[in-house]
């Protein structure tokens, strides 16, 4: 007990500690929270967190690219593609199809991981001859390849299923599940469970520990040998070179690493909207996802997360709702004449707002980050390193290599 | 001893990889060349040359975008991704003074629309420049010394928020843009034409090409903007007032993809709100391809980068346009990592 509080003292007034504590109570209050304030009805943003989940997922990927080691990606959701396809292609009736002629059904779990490992070596293999050019050529070699990703699925044919996509993806599944009262049946012990559109909770639990998984994972990455040398290459890759650091595979590992945390959002993704098609890939979701790294705080992982929430919560509830919250705003304050369109031109304040919501993300970006440029959460390693010495903190701005 | 040793490793074992890379990459361009010249010549002469037209009038305004990027990136290191939404400004804002300036479609045949014309050039770059340097002063300055890629997240930001401004404008649709230029063939000698208009947007956008060349090489401010992005610092101790400098950079880069506006409105005779986004991605390519920060390079890179376009388009299959135009980017950093002109650069 005396260790616990032991414990508890020691980080209460560390920021990511509170963060990461904050994270999981709300992780774990979530459903039941959203149900209750809805009656009952809150399966759908249930599912909306499930989904916010992937993206979250995805920013501590790019976190480890992008924060750990310093390599600008600007073609991150190629790799969510590959991940995505990859499940559709050996998970679903979809290769029958092709003139292989012959369906593949891998389980569920194996074929996250294919998703995932053929992530990793598309990564490595466009890695290997573009990580040793200047860092800005990386993040443009990576934006060539984010560009070509999505449209090569396009023009796959019968292959990819064409600018339709693949559909009737093979739903996750689980050895066994606990069915109880909170979802109005009785406790019950479910076996050989099948995640569909019915149990929304089921993918937000599991969601939730992947993400836990990933965040061990990739913090003790972080606190091992090759996380202390992404950050010898990110401060300084002629310095790590001389101090013996590999850079090169170094770079490709980290690379790779975040290529495969994006690949297996991405066969996530793919299984939960038993859906793929090469419009939901384009430059917008890589350049989410790095605005929700940068936001939340580069190279800290709590950061990364709670930049992930906060812009997906934005982009997926705020922007969407903001017409009807607006208009019932305007009619309780006495302005509801506003609410409907006039002949002059007027469209009304619900589909004004509506059209704004670019206008609105724009100044939201903007605005957090000239309020906060460190991002929500920063780094404090990067913190002290910057405020060390003053020359330090005037190199700074050129430290991505 | 060791020194030798050395030399002898860089010279003996070093070459012969390096030179089977670079064998590589000139088989894969020669076998490239030939297949483009084979189908050139079972498609003739006069479709080559309107294909060629086609190519340097896209080429020219991916030019125009292009040299905005690759002067920000020259002198602040930024890809600015709001310069494609300040190059549709320009389209949106020269369409709505259209009829202030007298241009009417129905009536532009002669010479008496030169004069309106070159006022609208004037106005519409002047009002994306100002846009552009507010954009600098509001998004970018306060970020100067904040972590390297804030300042990208804001531009990213205000692309968005000029998309924004555009949409609530107009709507997302594509619109129709005044057709002013007369559209006959100009005849090149035996069934060789070229478009009138194509031939408009080439002279524009070399004129414009040239003024920014000259400006650059011969006046103060041109200098001051050289020396700044070699070292922004030596410059400060110089006497060079960087925001001055910095401002007046994003001034001439939205001037001229103002201009890139008007001139891609009056060739397509079509814009959008969402258009220059997507168009300023091919532009930036351009810019890299030609090596980035080199001003040269950037109109180089947007001329090669149109050609691709119309080649790929007319003479192979449209659907493989993009991923062959980054694909080659992809090639040309790998095997030659500054871009055509660029120069090596030490690591800092």
């Amino acid at each position: 007990m005396s260790r616990l509080r032991g414990f508890i003292r020691s980080n209460a007034r560390n920021p990511n500690a509170i963060a990461y504590a904050l994270m999981l109570v709300a992780a774990l209050f979530y459903p039941a929270i959203v149900q209750f304030a809805n009656g009952g009805n809150g399966d759908y943003l249930v599912g909306l967190a499930a989904d916010g989940g992937v993206y979250v997922l995805m920013a501590i990927g790019l976190n480890v690219v992008v924060g750990f080691a310093g390599l600008l990606d600007l073609g991150y959701a190629a790799f969510f593609a590959i991940g995505s396809y990859t499940y559709a292609e050996v998970a679903s009736y979809h290769l029958g199809v092709t003139p292989i002629g012959h369906a593949l059904h891998v389980p569920f779990w194996l074929a996250l991981f294919v998703g995932m490992f053929i992530a990793a070596v598309a990564g490595a293999l466009l890695g290997a001859p573009t990580l040793r050019l200047r860092g800005d050529y990386l993040a443009i070699v990576t934006l060539g390849f984010g560009e070509i990703v999505p449209i090569v699925f396009r023009n796959g044919g019968i292959w990819t299923g064409g600018v339709p996509g693949i559909s009737a993806l093979d739903q996750p599944t689980l050895p066994g599940w606990i069915q109880g009262p909170w979802i109005g049946q009785a406790l019950a012990w479910v076996p050989d469970f099948r995640l569909n559109s019915g149990n929304l909770t089921a993918y937000y639990v599991l969601m939730m520990v992947l993400i836990a998984l990933s965040v061990v994972i990739v913090h003790n990455l972080y606190n091992s040998r090759l996380g202390r040398a992404w950050m010898a290459v990110r401060e300084d890759e002629t310095a790590a070179a001389a101090s013996g650091v590999n850079t090169v595979s170094i770079k490709l590992l980290a690379f790779s690493i975040g290529a495969a945390t994006s690949g297996f959002a991405g066969a996530f993704y793919g299984a939960k909207l038993s859906y793929v098609s090469s419009e939901n890939f384009g430059f917008t979701v890589s350049v989410t996802v790095l605005a929700m790294v940068v936001l939340g705080g580069m190279g800290n992982i709590p950061g990364a997360m709670l930049g992930g929430f906060v812009l997906y919560f934005i982009l997926y509830w705020l922007l969407p709702n903001a017409p009807q919250q607006v208009e019932s705003l305007t009619t309780a304050v006495g302005l509801g004449s506003l609410n409907a369109a006039t002949p002059g031109g007027w469209p009304g304040i619900a589909t004004e707002v509506a059209n704004s919501k670019f206008l609105i993300f724009g100044l939201i970006l903007v605005g957090i980050m000239l309020l906060r440029p460190q991002g929500l959460l920063p780094s404090q390693v990067r913190k002290q390193e910057l405020t060390h010495s003053a020359h330090e903190a005037v190199a700074a701005p050129r430290q991505l290599q | 001893m060791a020194a030798a040793v050395q030399r002898l490793r860089t010279n003996v074992l070093a070459t012969p990889t390096a030179s089977l890379v670079n064998l590589v990459g000139i088989l894969l361009v020669v076998v490239a060349l030939l297949a483009t010249v084979q189908r050139v010549y079972q498609g003739g002469a006069t479709y080559f040359f309107e294909t060629v037209g086609f190519g340097l009038a896209e080429g020219a305004i991916f030019a125009l975008v292009a040299l905005g990027y690759t002067m920000v990136y020259g002198i602040i290191e930024l890809i600015n991704f709001a310069h494609g939404d300040v190059f549709t400004l320009g389209a949106f804002f020269s369409a709505a003074l259209m009829g202030t300036f007298g241009l009417d479609e129905g009536k532009s045949s002669g010479a008496e629309i030169i004069l309106p014309l070159l006022g609208l050039f004037l106005v519409t770059m002047l009002f994306c420049a100002l846009v552009n340097i507010t954009i600098e002063r509001v998004a970018y300055r306060p970020l100067r010394n904040a972590p390297r890629l804030a300042p990208l997240i804001t531009a990213i930001g205000m692309s968005s928020l000029l998309e924004g401004v555009m949409f609530l404008w107009k709507g997302p649709f594509n619109l129709h843009y005044p057709n002013l230029l007369p559209s006959q063939q100009i005849p090149l000698g035996g069934d060789v034409t070229i478009s009138a208009k194509a031939v408009f947007v080439i002279v524009a956008a070399v004129i414009l090409m040239i003024a920014l060349t000259l400006f650059i090489n011969r006046s103060k401010l041109g200098k001051a903007m050289r020396a700044t992005a070699q070292d922004r610092d030596a410059a400060q101790l110089m006497g060079i007032n960087i925001n001055r400098t910095i401002a007046a950079t994003f001034f001439i880069g939205a001037a001229l993809a103002g201009a890139g506006g008007i001139i891609y409105g009056l060739y397509y005779n079509s814009y959008a709100a969402f258009d220059g986004f997507q168009y300023g991605l091919y532009a930036f390519t351009a810019a890299v391809f030609g090596g980035i920060g080199n001003i040269p390079g950037a109109a180089i890179g947007g001329f090669v980068i149109g050609l691709v376009f119309a080649i790929s388009d007319g003479y192979f299959v449209a659907a493989w346009t993009i991923p062959l135009v980054f694909g080659i980017l992809i090639f040309v950093l790998v095997f030659r990592p500054t871009g055509l002109l660029g120069m090596r650069v030490p690591e800092k």
